[in-house]
């Protein structure tokens, strides 16, 4: 009984430890309260305000773009560097592999600081061109993309493409119709790491965006610098916003996982 | 089949990979159009290997593949009228059966109408009308198979590769699917190259045979001639049940071999090694008295249709199948008619003889326990911690049921005058010069004779022991 107890103990501490956090910001995202602290009353005028000042809507329209647009970039310069690697030579497969880690375990900020001195400093191009951004930003995503990609032709079946080969179909054809239909959970996974990789990132954003461009976590970081209140408590109800979409997302996606799983049983 | 016009020609095919591991070499083939021809073999004997060169899966290192007198070596596989059944189907898991089906004639182009025809024509042929819209996964894996082969056939092909496409089918599948391949083959009049590991397979399917080893075709022939007359120890041993032993050629139209004196009806020189071979079925038992050999039954096995009785003269085993039962036990003669005495010129004089394997799993010859683990002997086998030998997929291997043999070569026995050292003992009976050394043969005390070779003189008559060092054999195992 007592070990009963002690384990639903445990189980509520990690959770709050891991929830209380959001919590706290989406209790007081609906409030009118300006600073963490007395709450005088339920108030919606945070999200209004989220949804209204135009500032804040170009921001995260901006974000959005930007992730989907550098993370459909990487989904298929991953997934097609993920089959070039696996239909290499033994030896050329696992040095592309490695050569893969390195961005993935590589800090950020050498990410990013490295790409701006690469194709702003030596190549010269403007930072207001968003190449630098959209280029950082791929380069961040797809080895992710590559990861996600490798196990799913790993677990194909080999001789599926060599029979449609056999039935007449071109190379390419056969990865059309054949190969990309067999490891598309995998792109879609890597895909759906890219977007959140990219919504994530500061360093890299921060040092190859235009200046008048920001992502939603550059113009966090200045706007809890500065000291204008009403943009600060909308971002409390812009993380509650993030924080339910991430949810939903890991729900839908759980529950198709579970689905595939069946299917296959 | 008199048609003289070859469909596909190998001209000296040899594969050879970067590690310097050759999986076929040499290899010379002629298949006339709509026969059944089959690649029979141990498994890495290189048929498959040869199945996808003429696919177009791999390239020959060297050589030339012709089909109808063109060359299509490195002609890619989509631009080959040739289509092939895998051994695990290869079915598009996220296509339906129709869709699996048409994926061939849609490459080619063709007007809807015409693969809804041909489509619903061939799951005619393979019985399964009415399948259409099913997916992969519902279907049991003879269903699968049947799509598989639907799906190559569908494309009228001139060849259709088979690479043992009834593997992974249970026994009772597997025999029917036999017969409805044949039938196939008859009612398509297409050619078709099989390949498979299973002799019985091959004997009852096929027009033609090759039976492969080591990368190289051992012999070619018809089912009847590749089971009558063997080429070699290697393909008598790998068609049919057969007792082989090796012998020596004593005089015009008699052989020595299995510790008696046989005639036959081979002309071969006197004193010439040879490797004789004898059906279970051509071995008739006697009485003692009248039967060139004498043994002693030591098991009897009921088959349905015949008794296989083992009987023991020596150290010698002949397998027999007889209408009549036998006692475990009785002394009985062994004769062999003439005519079914296959007697073939060793051309290299490994000796093989069979090891027992005693109660705690040890391999066991005259008394001496061999210093292997049995589990490295049985591929994939292993001993569990209550003691009982299972194989690779688990299932208790029982010890009475398979026959272990070793095969040694000459060159790796060392003849010693101190007779305890040997392995086993006995007096040489014939010794032949060879140039750099003599190749004595030797009757041992179990009444069975070893070829040695070695390069210093002893006489005839001389007792000696025979050094086998466990490295130098090789272990074969029979079920």
């Amino acid at each position: 009984m007592i070990r009963k107890v002690w384990r639903w103990m445990v189980i509520i501490f990690v959770l709050l430890f891991l929830y209380l956090p959001i919590l706290v910001l989406a209790v007081y995202s609906f409030t009118d309260a300006t600073n963490i602290g007395a709450i005088r009353g339920f108030s919606v005028h945070n999200y209004v305000t989220l949804f209204t000042t135009p500032e804040l809507r170009s921001m995260i329209a901006g974000t959005v773009a930007l992730a989907l647009g550098s993370a459909l970039i990487a989904t298929v310069l991953g997934t097609m560097g993920a089959i070039g690697s696996f239909y290499s030579r033994k030896g050329m497969a696992s040095a592309i592999t490695t050569m893969n880690q390195v961005p993935v375990v590589n800090a950020d900020v050498v990410t990013g600081f490295s790409i701006c001195i690469l194709l702003v400093v030596v190549l010269g191009i403007s930072k207001d061109t968003y190449i630098p951004l959209v280029a950082g930003h791929v380069t961040l995503c797809a080895p992710f993309v590559f990861l996600a990609v490798i196990p799913k032709l790993k677990q194909m079946d080999p001789s599926i493409y060599e029979a449609a080969l056999d039935l007449g179909a071109t190379p390419f054809t056969a990865l059309i119709r054949i190969v990309i239909p067999q490891i598309f959970p995998g792109i879609l996974s890597g895909f759906a790491m890219a977007v959140t990789l990219s919504l994530d990132d500061y360093f890299v954003a921060t040092y190859t965006k235009p200046a008048t461009f920001d992502t939603i976590s550059t113009y966090v970081v200045n706007a809890t610098k500065g000291a204008q209140t009403t943009i600060k408590t909308a971002l409390w109800a812009l993380s509650t916003v993030i924080f339910l979409l991430v949810v939903l997302f890991s729900a839908v996606m759980n529950i198709r996982a579970n689905k595939e799983e069946r299917k296959t049983v | 089949m008199e048609q003289t016009t070859n469909i596909i020609e190998l001209k000296h095919i040899t594969k050879t990979y970067e590690d310097g591991y050759s999986a076929v070499s040499d290899f010379n083939l002629e298949v006339k159009q709509g026969e059944f021809i089959t690649f029979l073999g141990p498994s890495g004997c290189g048929k498959t290997t040869t199945l996808r060169m003429i696919a177009g899966f791999d390239l020959p290192t060297e050589g030339e593949i012709l089909l109808n007198g063109r060359p299509i070596t490195s002609l890619p596989p989509n631009k080959r009228p040739i289509n092939t059944v895998f051994q695990r189907y290869a079915l598009f898991p996220h296509m339906n059966i129709y869709e699996n089906i048409a994926f061939g004639l849609r490459q080619k182009k063709t007007p809807e109408k015409v693969i809804a025809k041909k489509v619903k024509k061939v799951l005619e042929l393979v019985d399964l009308e009415g399948f259409e819209n099913r997916s992969i996964d519902t279907l049991s894996g003879g269903q699968q198979q049947r799509v598989a082969i639907a799906r190559a056939v569908v494309n009228e092909p001139q060849i259709l590769l088979l690479d043992e496409p009834l593997g992974a089918l249970d026994l009772k599948m597997r025999k029917e699917m036999q017969l409805e391949l044949k039938e196939m083959h008859r009612e398509l009049g297409i050619t078709f190259i099989y390949v498979t590991h299973d002799q019985e397979e091959a004997l009852t399917m096929s027009d033609k045979i090759v039976v492969m080893s080591e990368g190289k075709m051992q012999q070619i022939g018809t089912p009847e001639d590749i089971y009558n007359e063997p080429i070699n120890a290697f393909v008598a041993d790998f068609i049919g049940d057969s007792n082989i032993f090796n012998g020596i050629m004593t005089g015009k139209l008699k052989a020595r071999f299995c510790g008696g004196e046989f005639a036959c009806v081979d002309d071969v020189e006197e004193g010439t090694h040879i490797t004789a071979v004898v059906r279970p079925e051509d071995v008739t038992l006697t009485s003692p008295e009248r039967g060139n050999i004498r043994g002693i039954v030591t098991s009897v096995i009921f088959k349905g249709i015949h008794y296989e009785i083992t009987v023991e003269s020596g150290k010698n085993e002949i397998v027999a199948q007889s209408v009549h039962s036998a006692r475990v036990g009785d002394r009985v003669g062994v004769e062999v008619e003439p005519d079914n005495i296959h007697i073939m010129i060793a051309e290299d004089h490994t000796n093989i003889f069979a090891a027992e394997i005693n109660k705690n799993y040890e391999l066991e010859y005259n008394g001496t326990v061999l210093p292997v683990a049995l589990t490295d002997v049985i591929k994939g086998s292993s001993i569990l911690e209550d003691g009982t030998l299972v194989d690779s997929r688990g299932l208790e291997i029982d010890p009475k049921k398979i026959r272990v043999k070793i095969s040694i070569k000459p060159q790796d026995i060392e003849l010693t005058d101190d007779q305890e050292e040997g392995l086993v003992q006995g007096c040489i009976s014939n010794m032949i010069y060879k140039g750099d050394h003599y190749s004595y043969v030797i009757h041992t005390d179990l009444e069975q004779d070893f070829v040695v070779n070695d390069e210093y003189l002893w006489n005839m008559e001389d007792q000696v022991g025979l050094v086998m060092p466990v490295e130098k054999m090789i272990f074969t195992v029979k079920k």
